[in-house]
C-alpha cells in the first residue's frame, strides 16, 4: 500500500517531527515500502490467537507499598533543561 | 607487555597475584584508545580521568587482597546506559549536551564489581540500526576491515573489545544489536532472557523487547560478565525476581548429551552459501563431541522482520514522545510556540532513521490501523514464540548462522530500509519470545581479500543462560576462532 504525501504529513504533524520539504519525498517513499512489506503479516492465519501481552507468559505486574522512595533531585535534573526558573521548566507561552 | 590479549579471566587472576596493577592496565588500554580508536570512531566520550579514579580504588581493594573477579579490570559501556555526570548521548543530536543525573543499574553493578570505566561507545542513535551507521557522531569502522561495519547497534562496543581497546563492553540488543555486531567483529556476545538484566537507566527504544547484555572475547568472559549485571531490580517493573546462576561454575557442563536443534528456516534462501557452510561445520563440530542433532522447524519465524517493524517502531514511538524540547535534551532556536518547540526540537534533534521508526510507530498505531498492524503483529509473535516453545520440548538449543552475510560495506545498504532490516532475519525471533541467545565465532569467509568472521547464533528456552554459555565454553574449547585478532590489533 502506497501512502500518499498528505497522509505522511498527518503522521509526521501527530508525531510532532517536522519534515523538511525536500525530505517530504524520502519519508514518502520509505515508510509506504516499510508499511507494504510489513502488510504480509496479514496473510498470517492467527485465528484467535491471545496477543502476545508479555514475552514471559507467567509474569504479573508487581506491586510495592505506596510509600516515598525517591529523594526531591529536581535541582540536579534540571541542570539538563533548556531554560529553568524558580524550578521551573519554561516552554514559550501556550495561553494567549 | 601486551596486557590487552589477555581475556578478563586472565587479567583478573594477573591483578590478584599483583603481577600488574589495575592502573597499569586502565593507562595501557587508554594508551590503544587515543592511538587507535578515533580511527574507527569506536566511542563517543573516553572517560580517562574517571578509569585512572577507579583504578586507584580498585587497586586499593586489590592491596588488602580483596575483591571479586571483576576487581579493577577496564570496561566500556554502550552510551545507552545513563552514567552519572558523565554525557549520555545514545549517539543522538537529541541528548548531545545530556549529562545523565544517575547511573543505569547495569552501570552501578559493573561499577560496585570493581571494574574500571574506560569511556562510552558509540552506537546507532537510540539502538535504531544494524551497521552503526545512523549515529549522530558518524559510523563505526570495523576493526577486521576499515570499509565495512561492524553491525549495530552495538557497533562502538563490539569494535572497541574486538579491537583490544577494551577487555570487555556492555550492549543491548532489541532485535539483535548485541549478537549481529558480534557475529561481525568475531566476538562472543550474549542477550539474556527478557527480565534477566535491568533496563533501569537504559534509554528505552522498545520496552517489551530491550535487554542489556555483553559483548566478550570468550564464552568464560561473557559469564563473569553477565552474572556481574544481572538480577532483580525493583526500579525495573519487568525485572524477574529469580536467583542468578553461578555462570562461571556451570560452564564445565559437557556437551555430551546436548540436545541440538538446526533451525530448518535459517537455511535457505538469503543466507551466504560460504556462511552456511561454516556454521554447519560448527554444528557438526558439536555433534563429534558428543551432542545429539535434530532438524527442527519454526514454521511462524520468516514472519519475525515484518512483526519486529510493527511492534518495535509502535513502542519507539511512545518511548520517545518523552523528547520533547522542554525539559531536557536538544531544543530549536527561538520557538515561535510549542507545536513549534515539539516539531522543531524533535524535527532537529532526531536522525533520519530515529523519525522513520517513530512515523511507522504513530500510523501502525493510529486509529483505524491499530488492529490490522499492532495487534495482528502481537498475535503473530504468540506464534512465533508458540514455535520455539514447540522446539523445546524436544531439544535444548535451536542454532543458525547469527547474520544471513559477513560485515557488507559501508554506505552498501543505507538507501532501502528493507534491506538493512533483514540483516536482523535470525536475530529478531529470539527477541520477540523474550528467548536468552548467543553468538559466537565459528570461523571466517574470505571477501576482496579480507577474512572477515562469522557467527553462530545460539537461543535456548527461558533463563537457559547457563547452558548456552557452557556450550559455546565448550565450543571455544574445541575452536580457536575466537582467538583471532584483527591485523594491527595484536
Amino acid at each position: 500500500m502506497s501512502l500518499t504525501r498528505a497522509q505522511v504529513e498527518g503522521i509526521a504533524h501527530l508525531a510532532r517531527l517536522e519534515i523538511t520539504e525536500e525530505q517530504m519525498p524520502v519519508y514518502v517513499d520509505s515508510l509506504s515500502r516499510i508499511i507494504d512489506f510489513v502488510e504480509q503479516l496479514a496473510a498470517a492465519d492467527t485465528g484467535t490467537v491471545e496477543p502476545m501481552a508479555h514475552p514471559l507468559a507467567d509474569q504479573v505486574q508487581r506491586l510495592r507499598p505506596d510509600e516515598v522512595t525517591e529523594a526531591d533531585r529536581h535541582e540536579k535534573y534540571q541542570q539538563n533543561a533548556p531554560a529553568v526558573a524558580a524550578g521551573l521548566y519554561l516552554v514559550p507561552k501556550v495561553i494567549e | 607487555m601486551s596486557l590487552h590479549t589477555l581475556t578478563v579471566a586472565e587479567l583478573a587472576a594477573g591483578l590478584k597475584a599483583h603481577r600488574y596493577s589495575s592502573l597499569d592496565l586502565t593507562l595501557h588500554f587508554l594508551g590503544r584508545i587515543e592511538r587507535l580508536a578515533p580511527a574507527l570512531n569506536a566511542f563517543v566520550t573516553v572517560t580517562a580521568d574517571r578509569a585512572l579514579a577507579d583504578a586507584r580504588a580498585a587497586d586499593a581493594i586489590l592491596a588488602r587482597g580483596e575483591g571479586g573477579p571483576l576487581t579493577g579490570v577496564p570496561i566500556a559501556h554502550k552510551d545507552i546506559f545513563c552514567t552519572d555526570g558523565i554525557l549520555t548521548t545514545c549517539s543522538s543530536k537529541m541528548l548531545s549536551n545530556f549529562v545523565a543525573p544517575y547511573d543505569a543499574t547495569v552501570v552501578e553493578r559493573w561499577k560496585a564489581a570493581g571494574t574500571v570505566l574506560l569511556g562510552k561507545t558509540n552506537m546507532d542513535e537510540f539502538a535504531m540500526g544494524s551497521s552503526n551507521e545512523t549515529s549522530f557522531y558518524g559510523p563505526v569502522k570495523n576493526p577486521w576491515d576499515d570499509t565495512r561495519v561492524p553491525g549495530g547497534s552495538s557497533g562502538g562496543s563490539a569494535a572497541a573489545v574486538a579491537a583490544r581497546l577494551a577487555p570487555a563492553a556492555s550492549g543491548t540488543d532489541t532485535g539483535g544489536s548485541i549478537r549481529q555486531p558480534a557475529a561481525l567483529t568475531n566476538l562472543t556476545g550474549i542477550k539474556p532472557t527478557y527480565g534477566r538484566v535491568s533496563r533501569y537507566g537504559m534509554i528505552a527504544f522498545a520496552s517489551s523487547l530491550d535487554q542489556a547484555g555483553v559483548l566478550a572475547r570468550s564464552a568464560e568472559d561473557a559469564a563473569l560478565l553477565l552474572a556481574a549485571m544481572a538480577g532483580f531490580d525493583p526500579r525495573d517493573s519487568t525485572s524477574v525476581d529469580s536467583r542468578v546462576p553461578d555462570y562461571a561454575a556451570e560452564l564445565a557442563q559437557p556437551l555430551k548429551g546436548v540436545r541440538v536443534g538446526i533451525i530448518r528456516e535459517f537455511f535457505g534462501e538469503g543466507l551466504d552459501p560460504a556462511v552456511g557452510a561454516l556454521v554447519q561445520g560448527a554444528i557438526e563440530a558439536l555433534r563429534a563431541a558428543g551432542a545429539t542433532l535434530k532438524e527442527v522447524s519454526l514454521p511462524a519465524l520468516p514472519l519475525s522482520v515484518p512483526t519486529y517493524y510493527v511492534v518495535a517502531p509502535a513502542e519507539c514511538s511512545s518511548n520517545l514522545s518523552r523528547f520533547d524540547g522542554a525539559r531536557f535534551g536538544h531544543r530549536c532556536d527561538s520557538p515561535r510556540d510549542l507545536l513549534d518547540l515539539y516539531k522543531r526540537s524533535r524535527g532537529e534533534g532526531f536522525g533520519a532513521e530515529v523519525k522513520r521508526r517513530i512515523m511507522t510507530g504513530t500510523y501502525v498505531l493510529s486509529a483505524g490501523y491499530y488492529d490490522a498492524y499492532y495487534l495482528k503483529a502481537q498475535q503473530v509473535r504468540q506464534l512465533i514464540a508458540a514455535d520455539f516453545a514447540r522446539a523445546f520440548g524436544d531439544v535444548d538449543v535451536v542454532v543458525g548462522p547469527t547474520s544471513p552475510t559477513a560485515a557488507f560495506g559501508l554506505g552498501a545498504k543505507t538507501s532501502d530500509p528493507i534491506t538493512m532490516y533483514l540483516n536482523d532475519i535470525y536475530t529478531i525471533g529470539a527477541n520477540l519470545a523474550g528467548l536468552p541467545a548467543i553468538s559466537i565465532p565459528c570461523g571466517f569467509v574470505q571477501e576482496g581479500g579480507r577474512d572477515l568472521p562469522v557467527g553462530l547464533q545460539l537461543v535456548g528456552p527461558h533463563f537457559s543462560e547457563s547452558r548456552l554459555l557452557a556450550v559455546s565454553h565448550q565450543y571455544q574449547q574445541l575452536t580457536d576462532w575466537h582467538r583471532r585478532v584483527p591485523d594491527g590489533y595484536a
